[in-house]
């Protein structure tokens, strides 16, 4: 383990590597014709994610299939993943499924599930209730029914990340005396799913309506809120740096942009309007990377409440990728506005991503909670 | 025949102990302060990474939080609050460009406090663009005559030195006519005049030359070179961030939360959402700082940089004050006094509202906000300079 915020050679160099490997297999003209099919996104392209670079599973253990080289790799990928817009489920497979399997004390559920998901194999989702991208048994929507045969489950689920093309959904579901987590194949008998259109086309999500369809139980009661809730805090920082990864993307489009673009005679980037703007975009940009990786390293090691680290990073990190893509927008005039225009495509995933685990607002007021309205220690 | 022994580069266990020895043979809360940092001067602990003899070690610069902490923990100072400028800018530029008798002489009373250092660079007509100051060296034997007003001078009315940029060839373009100098400040034709502020205080001073004589050993540098030498205590910058980050909560989010709790008549979900998004920014700018700090240790990566933590902090800190006076509702309209001898700015019965009224500066001091967001476009993100008037062209013909 690395000291908080030290950037090593060979975190260095995973970075390359991605960035490379998605500049030559995912430039935005294959995210483009990817986000115009009906799925949404490239099997096989996720394979190669997996298998020819093995960057799906670091921070899962080695005896699952994973790397086992912890969270700041694994961000690290989800930053550069984010800063090239690759379709894929991140989010459903490897921000939320991966984490909340390996919370899970079970180790021969476990070994069932996370090698699949981490070689590319398959790919997986939560569905857990949540309320201000905080786990919350109270918006359970999903009820469990152990039969004959086994629990079924039935229920309305909404706007599931990456739903659609799961083959395996992990959903959290009313039992008699609790909230217990499930396993639910994504094709079997009783599962419905709507794919929804969505503002970002490079991030699908379904409803899922369950009508007594068959399900495994993987975590009871008493581990299931432990489980989702570590997955939820995981997603969050990893979102973070992906809101990171796409900020950076655009504050360089931007740069470039102002750089050679002329008016009067000169450079736009040369007017103190234009460059005073780009220089607060990369002030957003770096006080997102600092709250993003003090979450990513808090979760880590444990040097800081979860909870308030987290919710630091998403609020900052939401507000951050939301203006500096909406500057991006404005600094490239016109251009900015057009369907051809790169900037439509990183504000239409900083809205999303602004949104989908807890808007800023929401965690300001978690912050809130952990600090101004504590009462002030040693009074 | 004599042989010297190599002079071994001390471990960090050898410096650790050495400054131990220090702190116990001259405990802090017990020995006068110049006395404590005399001992720490020759012993080698006030600059590690200087040479044997001008309070270094040779050691790498990096031991040098390592002995600060020791002598923190003994109840010691923060060595640079002893002598602010002469830590953050003079000793560097000493170690370079004063030969080793002469640095001798000027480090150790430095390194003391017994003599403070100022720095005579802003003008009247030279802030944002201090390369188009205007005071006149002018070569007279082997001394150079200054004439000229300097202003904005902190400690002026302290100190026994000062680093001064004056102009040498004013038929230069303006950075390459200037030439730096170091100055007795008992010379004869200085005159120190406070500076009142608009917090009622007078922290600052206009200084004016007025036929000034400096032997010309104290010139540092190239004649024409004065801008060179001035900017190449920036790159000490690096480690005058200090050792350490402060604790969460601390400095001025400390006043603000404080005085939230002391209120409790006055809450509403508004303030509580300002109060909240002004921690999350001191939270963040905090671990920007440790970042940029980790970053500049380790070298691995290239940090934020100091231009952006200059420009969030300096916002922040006002952002915070007017905050603190909103809270305070009608209570923010006192004052205690605007006498120019007032102690200081940050205690009192109305500590708050001076707080507030002193942070309008911190945009402006150390270069104001418009000038970082220059800075940061134009060196960070290399976006074109604009247009300058005064670009290549003699200093005499620029319009002032």
């Amino acid at each position: 383990m690395t000291q908080e915020f030290e950037f090593t050679e060979e975190l260095t160099e995973l970075r390359t590597m991605v960035r490379e490997f998605c500049a030559e297999v995912s430039p935005q003209s294959v995210v483009r014709e990817t986000m115009t099919t009906e799925s949404g996104f490239d099997p096989a392209l996720w394979r190669r994610l997996a298998t020819e670079l093995g960057v799906l599973g670091l921070a899962v253990p080695q005896s699952f299939g994973g790397e086992g080289a912890g969270l700041v790799y694994q961000a690290v990928v989800v930053e550069e993943l984010g800063a090239a817009l690759v379709c894929g489920p991140v989010v459903g497979t490897v921000c939320l499924a991966m984490p909340a399997l390996t919370a899970l004390a079970d180790d021969t559920i476990r070994a069932d599930y996370l090698p699949a998901l981490v070689n590319g194999d398959r790919i997986a989702t939560l569905a857990a209730p949540t309320a201000g991208g905080r786990f919350s048994a109270d918006h359970v929507a999903v009820s469990a029914t152990r039969g004959e045969n086994g629990w079924t489950l039935s229920g309305h689920l909404a706007q599931v990340p990456d739903a659609t093309s799961a083959d395996l959904l992990l959903v959290a579901a009313g039992t008699e005396t609790g909230v217990a987590l499930f396993a639910v194949d994504g094709d079997a008998e009783g599962v419905a799913r709507t794919s929804l259109s969505t503002l970002d086309l490079t991030r699908r999500q379904a409803d899922v309506t369950l009508d007594g369809a068959p399900a495994r139980l993987l975590a009871g009661e008493d581990e299931c809120a432990a489980a989702c809730e570590r997955a939820l805090l995981v997603a969050s920082a990893l979102l973070a740096t992906e809101q990171v990864g796409g900020g950076q993307r655009m504050l360089d489009e931007t740069v470039a942009h102002v750089r050679d673009r002329l008016q009067f005679g000169q450079p736009v980037g040369a007017f103190q309007a234009v460059k005073h703007r780009c220089a607060d975009m990369l002030v957003a940009l770096e006080q997102a990377r600092s709250a993003a990786y003090h979450a990513v390293w808090a979760l880590e090691d444990g040097t800081d409440d979860p909870r308030l680290a987290v919710s630091l990073a998403q609020a900052v990190a939401s507000e951050s990728y939301r203006w500096i893509s909406t500057s991006a927008i404005q600094l490239h005039g016109g251009l900015g506005f057009t369907w051809e225009g790169s900037p439509h495509l990183y504000f239409k995933r900083a809205t999303t991503d602004a949104l989908i685990l807890g808007s800023a607002a929401e965690h300001i007021d978690h912050v809130a909670e952990r600090t101004v309205d504590l009462a002030p220690t040693g009074s | 025949m004599t042989t010297t022994a190599p002079s071994a580069v001390p471990d960090i266990g050898a410096i650790e102990e050495t400054a131990r020895g220090v702190v116990a043979a001259h405990p802090p809360r017990a020995v006068p302060v110049t006395e404590l940092m005399g001992a720490w001067y020759d012993a080698g602990l006030t600059w590690v990474h200087f040479p044997k003899g001008l309070g270094g070690l040779e050691a790498p610069r990096s031991l040098q939080p390592v002995v600060n902490r020791i002598m923190r923990e003994a109840g010691g100072p923060e060595p640079r609050t002893v002598n602010t400028i002469g830590y953050g800018i003079v000793a560097g530029t000493i170690r370079r460009y004063a030969g080793p008798e002469f640095a001798a002489r000027l480090l150790r009373p430095l390194a003391t406090g017994e003599e403070k250092w100022c720095q005579l660079f802003s003008e009247p007509g030279a802030g944002s663009d201090l390369a188009g100051l205007a005071t006149r060296a002018v070569r007279d034997g082997d001394d150079w005559i200054i004439d000229g007003q300097k202003v904005w001078t902190s400690l002026a009315h302290l100190s026994r030195w000062a680093v001064l940029l004056a102009r040498t060839d004013p038929d230069a373009p303006k950075h390459k006519g200037l030439t730096y100098f170091i100055v007795d400040m008992t010379t004869p034709g200085i005159e120190v005049r406070p500076l009142r502020q608009l917090t009622g205080r007078a922290q600052f001073n206009e200084v004016f030359l007025d036929g000034v004589r400096i032997p010309d050993p104290q010139r540092f540098g190239g004649i024409g070179e004065g801008w060179i030498v001035a900017n190449s205590t920036l790159g000490d910058e690096r480690t005058s961030l200090g050792d350490r980050v402060p604790a969460r909560g601390s400095g001025a989010i400390a006043d603000a939360i404080q005085l939230w709790h002391a209120h409790p008549d006055r809450h509403t979900p508004v303030l509580r959402e300002k109060l909240t998004r002004l921690w999350i920014r001191a939270e963040t700018h905090r671990l920007t700082s440790d970042r940029t700090r980790v970053a500049a240790a380790t070298q691995a990566t290239a940090g934020p940089g100091s231009a952006i933590t200059k420009l969030v902090g300096s916002e922040l800190t006002q952002h915070i004050y007017e905050f603190c006076v909103d809270l305070l509702g009608p209570t923010g309209t006192l004052i205690d006094t605007y006498s120019p001898d007032a102690p200081d700015d940050e205690s009192g019965p109305t500590a708050i509202q001076r707080k507030y009224l002193r942070s309008r500066a911190t945009t402006l001091e150390g270069g104001t906000s418009e000038i970082q967001r220059n800075v940061i476009g134009e060196r960070v993100l290399k976006l074109p300079q604009e247009l300058r008037a005064d670009k290549g062209i003699p200093w005499r013909e620029i319009p002032r």
